[in-house]
């Protein structure tokens, strides 16, 4: 039964069981206490009509006149909760009865009238109420009966009436019984009890249906769409995100999980982009390699003819022209080679405004063109930072002029911001270089774990040796799925091993390489162990950041386009565009250590976000 | 290397996958005795049978490398100088060339002068190891690199300054492979030089255009004037006077482990 695993139905179940139980007790005890009133009244009622006949067939026994007692005993008798009166002597001997037939009938000791007094050996003299009080059935299928006995006393009077039927030893003269129907009040306690079963299913049935209306809304609804969510997310959708998310826990969950994904598609169009340039750059390297070899015919060639044919000028223009265009084609080829190698930044420290003036005095004169008003909000405290000016000049320039062709002619706002964030270097800074004490690169462009170069190491084992490719961010090693014993560089074979060193985590050997210029990385050797520790990393603390921040109110970009705008010849600008710009931008700021992202919104603008560390 | 009396001698062996490449060096350094192979495992088998002066070995070849080729030719001691060339001609595979022992590297496409200039050196400098194992032990063929300075393969030098600029140059091996030099082109100062990028073009008598190549990236400080001058000032003291620029290093980490040590060239 699979909607009875929900949580909405458990909850329900839950809610509805501790309503019968509470609705249960409280029934039990009150018809219990209702029940128990009804008897005590019609108790009180028999005692209170048991005195009555008493007194007022007092008069009639003093003067012994049996007719009257009778018939008073047979008037009160007839009334209709009164089931019949008794009038016993000390005998047995029924002596009066509002039933004709009961008359002179004797009853023995253990009849239900007497056996209050007559259970023990002496019989008592004196009973209270209660005792005196009983309720039974005549048999099975009658309705309850209650009667009530009332000892009659002899008095002076008794002893001394003209009849001498008592003599004045006697206690006891004799026994008055009335029994009384309790049909009526059975059947009240069955209404009360039949109304108390009914009220207790509807309090169920509402509370039932109240929980459901609201568990579903604010349980059920919200979980459902967490579920779709994870799901849509786990099938690779990382742009989905939960809509109208309530003010509660739920609602908290949902805005984390939609800001997690968020993290999680800037993350994973980084990883993308660098496995895109890595692909260009071989795409490059494959198109260069086979240009070349026929340009190296051509140019061969027609050099060696331009040279052999000095005496014929004719020719030799003609040749000219070929070696000329030939020698353009090897520079084409060249720079397509450096476009895709993204060639190593020159870096120097510069104040990051003034490169934002400077690229702001180029596009000056399209910005004013598009009637863009600019809003500048630097932070000037910003430290300096060591980048290459040109190229983040570059970047800079790109990004304002996509803003203002996003912006149109129309008129708009760009605002470029500047602020300073810090970051932990654990979990995001990317181990690009490391080497053996040997100096052989241990970076492995062939093994890539989700898009990063690999650290490459040879390692040796209980039963041999592995190739072991570390993941690159620190602090997030994939540890080795076996224990290793030895830790190697792959080219030259030194161990690694720091031998002097335990991990701090398990105590298992550790061994470690060097990031030039960034020290040492030590790194633990246990499967199931991550510890990394980057000494000279940990010690500079979090990282600092520039954020250079880019909105413009234009067009925007569609939630569908913004994965692929970082991918070479990816253009929404159809032939004006090369598709280049966004992927040379990118590549510049990774070449920088550092990240860019982008937001957008269709209808109301763009926000690229470029992030450059403060120290390399 | 066998020095077998009757193996044929000559001048160039030539590897590369692809039959333009080959056609063409053959049409145009038609003055030299040249073979062919069309990858590196027939080349191995060729050099054995035969006595080569110099081999030109692209580095882009099926199975076997250019780069496992230097292994193998080093492993076997083979000291034939060779020239690598590719079509992928980045900075990478011209420092990495270098470093595992060619003599020089040639970027695909190249011109018939280009091709020409690399073949004089290289016949040199053939020449010149020929001499150093049939010469008598103290005869000095060139000047070996000072200590402490560092050297990019056999052709340029660049010694660390204590005021963290470097000083860059040609070496003497270098020079003797080109002869006499009647010109120089030096690139204008603030430039920014690249490691394993031509850095500076020399002249020699014969009209072949040689080009060194940079041994460190940085920023140009100064150039030589003097070198204007007085152009012999490179052959006579390459390692001191004769030095091309002064610059400002700007990856020294990342570059030094491509230098060789010129230490190491005494032991």
């Amino acid at each position: 039964m699979r909607f009875m695993r929900k949580i909405g139905f458990k909850l329900i179940v839950a809610a509805g069981f501790t309503a019968i139980v509470i609705i249960g007790v409280f029934s039990y005890f009150n018809i219990r206490s209702h029940s128990k009133g009804l008897l005590a009244e019609v108790e009180r009622h028999a005692n209170q009509l048991s005195e009555t006949v008493k007194y007022s067939t007092r008069y009639d026994m003093l003067l012994n006149q049996r007719d009257r007692i009778s018939l008073v005993i047979r008037n009160i008798g007839e009334q209709p909760s009164i089931d019949r009166i008794r009038v016993m002597n000390k005998s047995g001997e029924i002596m009066y009865s509002s039933r004709d037939n009961d008359i002179g009938k004797m009853l023995d000791k253990n009849a239900e009238s007497c056996y209050a007094c007559h259970a023990a050996d002496q019989p008592l003299q004196k009973l209270s109420i209660p005792e005196r009080t009983r309720v039974y059935r005549m048999n099975e299928d009658s309705s309850r009966l209650m009667g009530i006995i009332n000892p009659i006393y002899n008095e002076r009077s008794c002893w001394e009436a003209a009849c001498h039927e008592h003599a004045r030893e006697q206690t006891v003269l004799g026994v008055l019984d009335v029994t009384m129907s309790l049909e009526d009040a059975d059947r009240q306690i069955k209404q009360g009890e039949l109304e108390m079963v009914i009220f207790a299913i509807c309090a169920f049935l509402v509370i039932s249906i109240m929980l459901w209306v609201f568990v579903r809304k604010w349980v059920v609804v919200p979980v459902r769409d967490l579920v779709k969510a994870t799901h849509e997310v786990a099938s690779g959708n990382l742009s989905y995100t939960i809509k109208e998310a309530e003010a509660d826990e739920l609602g908290q969950l949902a805005r984390s999980f939609n800001a997690m994904t968020h993290k999680l598609s800037d993350a994973r169009l980084q990883l993308f982009q660098s496995d895109k340039m890595a692909s260009l750059g071989r795409l490059a390297a494959g198109v260069a390699h086979e240009i070349n070899n026929p340009l190296t015919g051509v140019l061969t060639y027609s050099s060696f003819l331009l040279k052999r044919t000095a005496h014929q000028p004719e020719l030799q223009k003609d040749l000219a022209v070929i070696v000329r265009e030939t020698l353009r084609s090897r520079e084409i080829v060249k720079s397509l080679l450096d476009f895709a190698r993204q060639s190593v930044p020159k870096k120097n420290e510069s104040d990051i405004h003034d490169v934002i003036e400077r690229a702001l005095t180029v596009v000056d004169n399209q910005i004013t063109l598009n009637h863009v008003r600019l809003e500048k909000d630097f932070d000037t405290s910003n430290p300096n930072i060591t980048i290459d000016a040109n190229q983040i000049q570059q970047v800079v320039i790109n990004l304002l002029v996509n803003g203002a062709d996003a912006i149109g002619p129309k008129g708009g706002v760009i605002r470029i911001a500047t602020s300073r964030v810090t970051l932990s270097p654990k979990g995001t800074m990317q181990i690009k270089r490391a080497v053996c004490p040997k100096r052989h690169n241990l970076i492995s462009n062939d093994n890539k774990i989700g898009g990063l170069p690999t650290i490459h190491f040879i390692a040796k084992h209980a039963s041999g040796e592995l190739n072991f490719h570390m993941y690159p961010i620190y602090g997030h090693p994939k540890s080795p799925d076996r224990d290793l014993s030895t830790v190697m560089c792959p080219q030259c074979r030194t161990s690694l091993m720091a031998d002097d060193h335990i991990c701090p985590q398990c105590g298992g050997p550790t061994f470690h390489f060097e990031v030039p210029g960034l020290g040492m990385v030590e790194s633990c050797t246990r499967k199931a162990c991550n510890f990394q520790k980057w000494e000279s990393v940990d010690s500079a603390g979090p990282r600092e950041f520039v954020e250079i921040r880019i909105d413009d109110s234009g067009c925007g970009i569609p939630q569908e386009d913004l994965p692929r705008i970082f991918e070479p010849f990816y253009t929404t600008k159809g032939q004006q565009g090369t598709g280049l710009g966004l992927a040379v931008i990118w590549g510049i700021v990774d070449n920088h250590d550092g990240t860019i992202t982008v937001s957008s919104e269709v209808q109301k603008g763009t926000s690229f976000t470029i992030r450059l560390p403060v120290k390399l | 290397m066998k020095h077998s009396k009757n193996r044929p001698v000559k001048d160039i062996l030539i590897i590369d996958d692809e039959d333009v490449i080959l056609q063409a060096v053959k049409r145009v350094a038609e003055g030299y005795s040249i073979d062919e192979a069309t990858d590196a495992e027939s080349a191995l088998q060729l050099v054995e049978s035969t006595s080569y002066r110099l081999i030109l070995c692209d580095i882009m070849m099926p199975r076997m490398d250019g780069f496992a080729f230097l292994d193998e030719f080093r492993r076997r001691h083979i000291t034939i100088p060779v020239i690598m060339t590719t079509g992928y001609s980045t900075v990478e595979n011209a420092v990495q060339s270098l470093t595992r022992g060619a003599i020089d590297f040639l970027a695909k496409p190249f011109t018939t002068d280009e091709l020409l200039a690399v073949i004089a050196r290289g016949l040199r400098c053939s020449a010149m190891q020929h001499k150093l194992l049939t010469s008598m032990a103290n005869e000095l063929i060139y000047v070996a690199c000072p200590p402490k300075f560092f050297r990019l393969g056999i052709g340029s030098w660049v010694s660390m300054e204590a005021d963290g600029t470097a000083l860059v140059g040609a070496t003497d091996y270098f020079m003797k492979t080109i002869d006499v030099v009647t010109q120089i082109c030096l690139s204008p100062e603030s430039e920014e030089l690249h490691q394993g990028n031509p850095c500076a073009y020399l002249e020699s008598e014969d009209h072949l255009i040689h080009s060194v190549l940079c041994p460190l990236s940085g920023k140009i400080l100064r150039s030589n004037i003097n070198l204007k001058t007085e152009i012999s000032l490179i052959e006579k003291d390459p390692f001191f006077k004769g030095w091309f620029y002064r610059i400002i290093p700007s990856h020294v980490d990342y570059e030094m482990p491509n230098l060789i040590s010129c230490s190491s060239d005494r032991v």
